[in-house]
């Protein structure tokens, strides 16, 4: 038999003691531990500032200051070998910290490493665009500037990628609701038929719970097909399901289901 | 024609079929609906499958066009984001009425499990529905159905009449 515990203040404590998942710390390790990562991170410090750096899961994090971006990055392809930047984009650290975190992923195909160059941003603050060294950052750029409105300066075309353009908002950013805000809300109605619209067309349901006391008088069951308007009991006689009028349709055979052959053997 | 001395009395009467002006446009309206391609998301996929030989649409006369200017009814299989709300609105000013619109599946219906910012919630916020399809996604015998409703939809309306413009507003 299972222990007794006690129940006294159960309705005292909160549901949850943790909100969400705390992920443990993946464990770090010094850049010297690596022979190849600490000569590129020796590279950096020679000409830059580096602010912190560390080994995490067999790649080198490097933080650096934001107006070096892109001559830290020109310097790890043309003399690092870090070909490529595989991906781009920011994190929201706004509430915690007041701005975001740039991270640029590269690859160094020869080296067989991966390295992470970050840097903090304040909100509403640029960055310099690395689009003329890897062009690959061009979508991610335009990205970043649609998800979280962070400009890349010197991007040949810094408008938004996945949103319209006469979009309001950035939508990853934390504060933005994730079922859209007003604006949202009322897009497609105000620009297709205009604010007044609004009144007429309703605002959207997004309670996926919701149940219309009206569904069953508009819509029907299949295979229990009334009228429209017919009140619905629950007992309605199930009918077989038909496509055509009893009577026949002009110059269309009917299909008579007593004279055809059904052939249920999936092995056939 | 007398040629070959047919009888045509013979089997089932005089190669003549009576009947009313009514029934003759709506056989012709609801056994040759060309449909739009209009494949959004997953949904499109039952839909190419429905137009394919195993489901073979073409049997109810029902033919994928790539113009709505040739289209008789817009099959909107899957997601409509907000993105694409005006160009959908836009593709069905295009088409010639009488029009219909079959609305297959969750997403098109209610939007779906797509509870978010960018997708709009039931198409039927832009452009006026006839037919719902429930499923995610429909199997293409949903879709057959729903056609052979629709086609029996339009066989109960009077084709002589001026046929009342659908508007959503």
């Amino acid at each position: 038999m299972r222990a007794y515990k006690p129940k006294d203040d159960v309705q005292a404590k909160p549901y949850y003691t943790d909100r969400f998942y705390k992920s443990p710390q993946v464990p770090k390790s010094s850049p010297e531990s690596d022979e190849l990562f600490s000569a590129d991170l020796d590279a950096i410090k020679e000409k830059f500032e580096v602010l912190d750096a560390y080994i995490q899961v067999g790649q080198l994090v490097v933080y650096i200051n934001p107006q070096d971006n892109f001559k830290v990055l020109e310097m790890l392809k043309n003399e690092r070998a870090y070909s490529q930047l595989s991906e781009m984009s920011a994190i929201d650290w706004i509430a915690d910290r007041g701005g975001f975190e740039v991270f640029y992923q590269m690859l160094s195909m020869a080296k067989r490493k991966r390295i992470r160059i970050k840097t903090f941003i304040k909100k509403g603050q640029a960055i310099n665009s690395v689009e003329k060294l890897f062009r690959s950052a061009d979508w991610s750029e335009r990205e970043m500037f649609d998800m979280f409105g962070i400009e890349a300066n010197g991007h040949p075309f810094m408008k938004r990628i996945l949103m319209p353009y006469d979009w309001q908002g950035h939508p990853l950013l934390k504060t933005y609701p994730l079922q859209g805000d007003e604006f949202a809300a009322w897009y497609e109605v105000d620009k297709i038929y205009g604010k007044e619209a609004r009144d007429i067309i309703g605002p959207e349901i997004r309670d996926t719970a919701r149940v219309d006391r009206y569904d069953s008088e508009r819509f029907t069951l299949l295979g229990h097909e009334v009228p429209k308007g017919t009140k619905i009991t629950g007992d309605e006689p199930k009918h077989k399901e038909s496509y055509q009028e009893e009577g026949g349709v002009f110059m269309v055979k009917k299909f008579d289901r007593k004279s055809s052959v059904v052939i249920d053997d999936p092995q056939r | 024609m007398a040629q070959h001395k047919v009888n045509y009395t013979q089997n089932a009467g005089l190669p003549v079929a009576l009947t009313s002006i009514d029934k003759i446009v709506n056989w012709g309206r609801s056994n040759s609906l060309w449909a739009l391609t209009y494949g959004l998301a997953c949904c499109g996929i039952e839909m190419m499958a429905s137009g394919a030989s195993r489901y073979d649409f073409d049997r109810f006369g029902t033919i994928f066009r790539a113009s709505p200017r040739q289209s008789d009814v817009m099959i909107v299989a899957g997601t409509l984001t907000k993105k694409h709300a005006e160009f959908i609105k836009r593709l069905y000013d295009q088409m010639t009425e009488p029009r219909w619109v079959i609305s297959m599946g969750s997403c098109a219906n209610t939007g779906g499990m797509f509870n978010t910012y960018a997708t709009v919630q039931g198409v039927d916020r832009i452009i006026p529905v006839d037919l719902y399809l429930p499923g995610c996604a429909p199997r293409p015998e949903t879709l057959q159905y729903g056609v052979m409703l629709l086609q029996k939809k339009i066989r109960a309306n009077h084709a002589s009449r001026a046929q009342k413009a659908k508007r959503l507003m």
